[in-house]
């Protein structure tokens, strides 16, 4: 509010420093918005329109073939069915791993805290790497299993120290003095006082293990066997990226429609599987920049 | 206040605590560590214990056997050798160190650049639109993006339309080795420039507008003052970050490079970890895998530890 002030006054030079930055601001949003826009005006118009290469702007000679033909191959929608067990198990799973330990970790009391800590950060800048990885996952006998997908990347230390830094900085240690007083237990501390006040944490790792979870490709590759186990990003992949596209038109009468289709499917299939993150990013994008100012804390 | 001054005192108390009396602390504090078991089982079994199993880029490893029975290679190198041995290993090393400085100098500067800007729009309805807007792609999987990118730049897609109509010739971008760096830093900045200029916006929001009261009674014009004030006083967070972006220097984004790889553009797209992928799961040739990738993680390691111990000199700032 007070920078209100600031701006009263403007000289030449910081008019024209003005209205380069808004061209600039304006610039980036239509490089970022408008690739993803022409994606979804290209997945239901008509090919013929889509490929005479013109900007698509507004939605025109709607064709929705490609939709249904989409919709109706079957392994979209097991790969769809996968992904979404793998990402609620996993996501429970990563929230019980991280919330209590992020909790644990910032108990300054707690002795052996700083080696701990440093253990989990060491894992953000040095790992085995996948070979070694894969072959733990086989010794383990979780390799083509849900626990394959969920396990390895069940705790982030990045999202550790997030969290870490929320309960250090947003539960006060008068509350947890008051309590100890009181004969509260560390345990009834957590679950019945700092769980409780940590909504906003839990939305922030909700949303970060959910989009990681939900994004997965490499390790449902590599340690994955089945085609039926697959996760949605694999099915896209090979229907994009490796040209399989073709396969989704049913018999060679309809050659014709096919080849019109051909391109379409594409950007059908590429709508389909990132929808629901587009759907609920307008909800959730402000916990994303919390989650990381949250982090920023303490590096 | 009073509570941050507490804490540091309670911070002090515990740092001054010599290690005797740390353990005689431990069982008194039994449930907390109840509370990191499930975080400690997966930092022994999918962290750790992959890092052990790292010793079988000096092993000759044998599924039968497993990590710890596997025999030790003789000589203990010989992995390594073989790799310096091949023409691959030259171009793989040269590939990751080209793509990852690039990277650094041009999608290491814009985000910081963006913030910048950014915080010279001074209404906030925009303000929060174009900041809302620009950490968008952030949330779209590697998948999602090439995926886009072969659709828009195919050679009968929306790009090679344009062109075709400015007059050009067809450019096969997808496939061209010339063109897949461009595409890769490019779509790399189009992914995160916005998430990674969210640390950067919060530490201008940070600054105190006493500095720019008085650099607008000095006369400062407001190019001045994000060069001025806004950019030194966020030095500390480039540093910082800096230093966690060079601690993953070599570890470029290897499924995007494995997803835009195709045969064509394979002598600029295969990287250390592709490489790995491709002759430790697809050929099983574990050992050998396992000793490539071992050199790029420690290579990558040692210029962590230099970059922090250069910063740690030069400015204070530092991870470790």
């Amino acid at each position: 509010m007070r920078r209100k002030k600031i701006h009263m006054k403007m000289s030449t030079g910081d008019r024209a420093f003005t209205i380069i930055n808004s061209a600039i601001m304006i610039l980036v949003c239509v490089a970022i918005i408008y690739p993803l826009y022409y994606v979804v005006l290209a997945s239901f118009t008509d090919p013929v329109v889509v490929n005479s290469g013109k900007l698509l702007l507004y939605p025109e000679a709607p064709y929705l073939e490609g939709y249904k033909k989409t919709l109706s191959y079957a392994p979209i929608w097991t790969g769809y069915v996968n992904t979404i067990k793998y990402t609620l198990v996993g996501t429970l799973v990563s929230l019980g791993c991280t919330i209590p330990a992020g909790y644990a970790l910032s108990r300054v009391d707690m002795a052996g805290r700083r080696i701990l800590m440093f253990l989990f950060t060491f894992t953000m800048f040095f790992s085995g790497g996948i070979i070694p990885l894969y072959l733990t996952i086989n010794e383990l006998h979780i390799y083509n299993t849900i626990w394959a997908m969920v396990l390895p990347v069940a705790v982030s230390a990045y999202n550790l120290i997030v969290c870490r830094s929320f309960f250090e900085s947003g539960i006060p240690i008068e509350l947890l003095e008051a309590a100890k007083l009181d004969g509260c237990s560390d345990f009834g501390f957590f679950f019945k006082i700092a769980i409780p006040l940590s909504k906003t944490i839990i939305a922030v790792m909700t949303l970060f293990y959910a989009t990681a979870m939900w994004n997965q490709f490499f390790n449902a590759l590599m340690f994955l066997g089945d085609d039926s186990k697959m996760p949605l990003q694999v099915v896209l992949r090979n229907l994009v990226l490796m040209n399989q596209a073709g396969n989704i038109g049913s018999s060679a009468a309809e050659l014709v429609t096919k080849q019109k289709l051909a391109e379409q499917l594409k950007y059908c299939v590429v709508v389909v599987s990132a929808f629901p993150l587009l759907a609920v990013y307008p909800f959730l994008q402000k916990y994303f920049a919390r989650g990381v100012t949250i982090g920023a804390v303490k590096g | 206040m009073k509570r941050r001054a507490n804490r540091k005192l309670s911070k002090e108390k515990t740092i001054k605590k010599d290690w005797k009396e740390s353990l005689r602390q431990v069982p008194r504090s039994w449930q907390l560590y109840v509370l990191m078991v499930p975080a400690l089982i997966w930092l022994i079994l999918f962290a750790y214990y992959p890092m052990y199993g790292l010793s079988i880029a000096f092993k000759d490893f044998k599924p039968r056997l497993g990590i710890l029975g596997s025999p030790w290679a003789t000589p203990a190198f010989k992995h390594f050798e073989t790799f310096f041995s091949t023409s691959i290993a030259l171009t793989a090393i040269k590939n990751t160190l080209i793509i990852s400085l690039e990277s650094l100098a041009i999608a290491f500067p814009i985000p910081i650049i963006f913030a910048l800007l950014l915080n010279q729009i001074k209404r906030s309805g925009p303000r929060k639109v174009i900041q809302t807007i620009s950490y968008a792609p952030y949330f779209m999987s590697n998948v999602v993006v090439v995926s886009i990118i072969s659709v828009l730049f195919s050679a009968t897609g929306l790009v090679n339309h344009l062109i075709a109509d400015a007059g050009g010739k067809t450019v096969l971008f997808t496939s061209a080795p010339e063109w897949f760096r461009t595409l890769f830093i490019g779509s790399n900045i189009w992914q995160t420039m916005g998430f990674n200029a969210i640390i950067f916006i919060a530490a201008l929001v940070g600054i105190s507008p006493d500095y720019y009261e008085a650099a607008i009674i000095d006369g400062a014009s407001r190019f001045q003052r994000v060069l001025y004030i806004d950019l030194p006083l966020i030095m500390p967070t480039i540093v910082l970050m800096f230093i966690l972006t060079i601690g993953n220097i070599m570890n470029v984004g290897y499924e995007k490079a494995f997803l835009m790889q195709v045969g064509s553009n394979s002598v600029v797209s295969e990287l250390i970890s592709t490489y790995v992928y491709k002759v430790g799961l697809k050929s099983a040739q574990y050992s050998f895998a396992t000793a490539v990738g071992l050199f790029n993680s420690a290579a990558n390691f040692i210029v962590l530890v230099i970059a922090n111990k250069i910063a740690k000199k030069t400015s204070d700032i530092s991870i470790f």
